[in-house]
């Protein structure tokens, strides 16, 4: 298996040497790419690389290989400071961010990381969070029904959530304020966990993104009452978003590639090209319409000023929930 | 049941094509290799080798890495018996009795007995899959916290005992594996602890196999080399021979275990279709029972083959039974099928209720291939057991450097950091102490594979049971889990008392006549 990845490696930068030429200056990886992931082994964000790792393989797309290294410790944490601290100005690390790419710096200062360091590659998608009961449920059709029953229930109303101050948290929060609720907020491990938890009947309600709940969703075991996008999901034609209904809110989580602090602006140039081939390709965009994944290609300066006002946004979300001063 | 005998017979059609068939030899022997690696187990395996199945059409590359899997999952014996280092969670009960087994001379009695214990539990898990999966289903979907819980509470009582006698040491060695499985982020509160300021080596957590490689392989390590000063260097087992004879002999003894061997294939079976569990817990709870309604419960961890035969069967029965809510539900059983859902997204696959009506070719040709797989491994690990005998007998001093190379690549493997590394070789060390002060150390390792899993159960149940213990016995499920782990648990107080009462009367009796 190694001899033959080397050889192929090898006459693939021959090739590539051959083709190219002319720009002979341009840079190239010279040895496999480290892709951190900010999550566990099996979750969304790690499918996803797993993916992209074999579109860039599949398509030849670059000359060394790609390999995923999960970080999951930590919100992110252990990610983060791996990357700005071992890796500082590699240029064969890369990492695949969610939103605790803003959430966690803001929440834990002690870390020393500081977002404005890192590399903008290429944001590869948003993905898109929705309000789901569980089918069951044939009270419920609509929002107005969903705030009737919890409004009935009480403190005894469950939201199932992936873990305290996530993405779900953040969510069920602006839920309760927003119409007068007190759902109760149960943490669990994955996204995964949390939509078997709701079609299981575990839970009364989730906030999962449309991936995680597909598969029940396809089977008629779950539903979804509205999202929180700015325009309907094609899947989901008969939800509105929170918009239609009066409640102008809409977030998304990114899918975005970032490169370690301190990369040579030949290395960002590189990658922004590979993964804008990635986002391009067939595969990439079947995945996107199949996951209800929203969010255009965006790189370099305007990678970074999203960046920089989705931390804004999220630090007044945070002050908000008092998990930050 | 009739029209699954058909699609079972459509799926024989497809797994035994020739080049599925290839595919399942080849894996099997890859798993085997991985498997038997102390520290890579079946996620190493399938997560390495899973960009390569984009070449395959998606049934070839689930049948290529299920048959990955299940090498693996015989694999894991063959280190745990041989250095007495688990290859991997699944693997840690089969070391309790598998590396005594070796030291005796009788490896190859312990290796055919995985085996066929293997073999047994992965083909009746098979087979309670292809008939009972849409029932089961359910039960995994409505299984919550605290059932999870009640599962976790049956899986320690039924370790109540294995500690030995010195009930202080037993918590105390409890205790440490409950402290280190705390380690990391707490997904209740959102904020790491026990991180020892900010240490970000903690930030994940501690790996369960930097724990176990930690006491069983360097701290093993240690002790070998004491004792090999001490006998003026032998070999690590000295005895280790495999003759036909004593292959049949081992065979024939192996027929005396069938209870063990479906007691653990069953249990296995109904613990790995639980989410989350896995294949850990089965395997731990089926020796702690083996144990219990063992004839000669005092030979365990002695070197008593059904020590071997029933974690191993159930490990394999739980590694099948986990595929089920990997495919119905979508929700991973274990890591290993965390990555093949992985997977099964490169390939197009929509894991979920549907999975079983939308593509059937899929469903019943992995069915089809996990029969084929079964027997496969089976038959390569019988034929590969003269060569680990044959590599039981090198020399010490040229053994000891290559486990420890094994060692660390294991301790790294996991995380990638060599944090890691360190803090095993720290384990390794305390392990070695442990063990010269007499300290139990299978409860430590019961306890932070389990701890994990249990705590955030726990907490969740009493999250939604506002703070009351009593939403662990209304619930249909959970109640009567309950109920058998208190009963489990209370058991050898229950034995002792009723012993000295009729100790008591018969005195009493005695003194009257």
């Amino acid at each position: 298996m190694k001899p033959a990845k080397l050889v192929l490696g090898l006459s693939l930068v021959a090739g590539a040497g051959l083709a190219v030429a002319p720009a002979s200056a341009a840079w190239e990886p010279t040895k496999p790419v480290e892709f951190v992931v900010m999550a566990g082994k099996g979750g969304g964000a790690d499918k996803a690389v797993r993916l992209m790792q074999s579109i860039i393989s599949k398509n030849d797309l670059a000359p060394v290989p790609v390999i995923p290294v999960n970080k999951p410790g930590g919100s992110g944490a252990e990610a983060l400071v791996y990357m700005s601290k071992s890796k500082k100005g590699d240029n064969h690390t890369l990492m695949f961010t969610l939103n605790s790419f803003y959430t966690t710096p803001l929440r834990q200062k002690g870390l020393g990381v500081n977002i404005e360091n890192f590399t903008p590659v290429m944001r590869m998608a948003e993905d898109t969070f929705c309000l789901w009961v569980n089918s069951d449920r044939k009270d419920i059709n609509n929002v107005d029904d969903f705030v009737k029953a919890a409004k009935a229930k009480g403190k005894d109303w469950i939201m199932a959530g992936t873990g305290k101050n996530s993405e779900d948290n953040l969510l069920t929060d602006f839920l309760n304020t927003a119409y007068g609720l007190e759902m109760k907020y149960v943490p669990y491990k994955g996204g995964g966990k949390v939509a078997k938890e709701l079609a299981g009947n575990n839970a009364h309600s989730t906030v999962n993104n449309p991936s995680e709940q597909l598969g029940f969703f396809e089977a008629g075991a779950t539903k979804p009452l509205a999202c929180f996008t700015d325009e309907r999901i094609g899947l989901f034609k008969d939800a509105p978003t929170f918009k239609e209904i009066g409640k102008d809110f809409v977030y998304y989580m990114q899918r975005t590639t970032v490169g370690a602090p301190g990369m040579s602006a030949e290395a960002a140039a590189y990658y922004q090209g590979l993964f804008k081939k990635v986002f391009e390709s067939d595969e990439w965009q079947t995945y996107r319409k199949k996951k209800a994944l929203q969010g255009d290609a965006l790189s370099g300066d305007a990678l970074m000023s999203y960046w920089k006002k989705e931390r804004d946004v999220h630090k007044v979300m945070l002050q908000k929930m008092g998990a930050i001063k | 049941m009739v029209e699954i005998l058909g699609l079972l017979f459509d799926g024989f059609a497809i797994a035994l094509q020739p080049t599925n068939l290839m595919l399942i030899v080849i894996g099997c022997t890859l798993g085997l290799f991985i498997g038997s690696m102390p520290g890579l187990g079946s996620v190493n395996g399938v997560a390495i080798l899973l960009p390569l199945t984009a070449l395959f059409p998606p049934t070839g590359a689930i049948i290529f890495l299920a048959a990955i899997y299940y090498g693996a999952m015989y694999g894991g014996a063959v280190s745990s018996i041989m250095l007495g280092i688990p290859g991997a969670s699944t693997a840690v009960a089969t070391t309790f009795d598998g590396r005594p087994l070796a030291k005796l001379g009788l490896a190859d009695k312990a290796l055919t007995g995985a085996a066929v214990a293997s073999f047994v539990g992965g083909t009746i898990s098979v087979v309670l899959f292809t008939f009972f999966a849409p029932p089961l289903a359910h039960v995994a979907l409505v299984f919550g916290s605290p059932e999870t819980f009640a599962l976790m509470m049956l899986a320690f009582a039924t370790f109540i005992g294995l500690g030995g006698d010195d009930i202080f040491k037993t918590f105390f060695s409890i205790c440490i594996g409950l402290v280190l499985s705390a380690v990391g982020l707490d997904i209740m509160s959102g904020e790491p602890r026990l991180i020892f300021g900010e240490i970000t080596g903690f930030l994940h957590g501690i790996n369960f196999l930097v724990l176990a490689i930690g006491i069983y392989g360097i701290g093993e390590m240690l002790w070998t080399i004491e004792e090999n000063v001490k006998a003026g260097g032998v070999n690590m087992m000295s005895e280790a021979t495999i003759t036909w004879e004593r292959t049949k002999k081992n065979l024939w003894e192996l027929l005396g275990t069938w209870k063990t061997m479906l007691m653990g294939s069953f249990l296995g079976y109904f613990v790995g279709i639980l989410p989350a569990a896995g294949a850990t817990p089965g395997s731990l709870m089926a020796y702690g029972i083996g144990k219990q309604i063992s004839k000669d419960p005092d030979t365990f961890g002695k070197g008593n083959i059904e020590g071997v035969v029933a974690p191993e069967a159930a490990n394999n029965a739980a590694s099948t039974g986990s595929m089920l809510p990997m495919l119905t539900l979508g929700i991973p059983g274990s890591p290993t099928t965390a990555i093949l859902l992985g997977g099964m997204v490169l390939w197009g696959l929509e894991p979920g209720p549907r999975l079983f009506t939308d593509q059937k070719e899929f469903v019943w040709g992995l069915m089809a291939s996990l029969y084929v797989a079964n027997l496969a491994a089976v038959i390569i690990n019988i034929v590969l057991i003269p060569a680990f005998i044959w590599v039981l007998k090198l020399p010490f001093t040229l053994l000891a450097p290559l486990i420890f190379v094994l060692c660390l690549i294991g301790g790294y493997a996991p995380t990638q950091d060599m944090h890691d590394v360190w803090l095993m070789l720290i384990f390794g060390i305390v392990g070695y102490l442990m063990r010269k002060l007499d300290y139990p150390l299978a409860p430590a390792v019961l306890a932070i594979v389990l701890g994990p899993l249990a705590e955030p159960a726990l907490r969740q149940s009493l999250l939604i049971g506002n703070g009351s213990f009593a939403i662990f016995f209304t619930r249909p499920y959970s109640g009567p889990i309950m109920v058998a782990a208190l009963l489990l648990l209370f058991l050898p107080l229950f034995n002792m008392g009723w012993k000295r009462m009729r100790a008591r009367n018969d005195s009493a009796g005695e003194w009257q006549g």
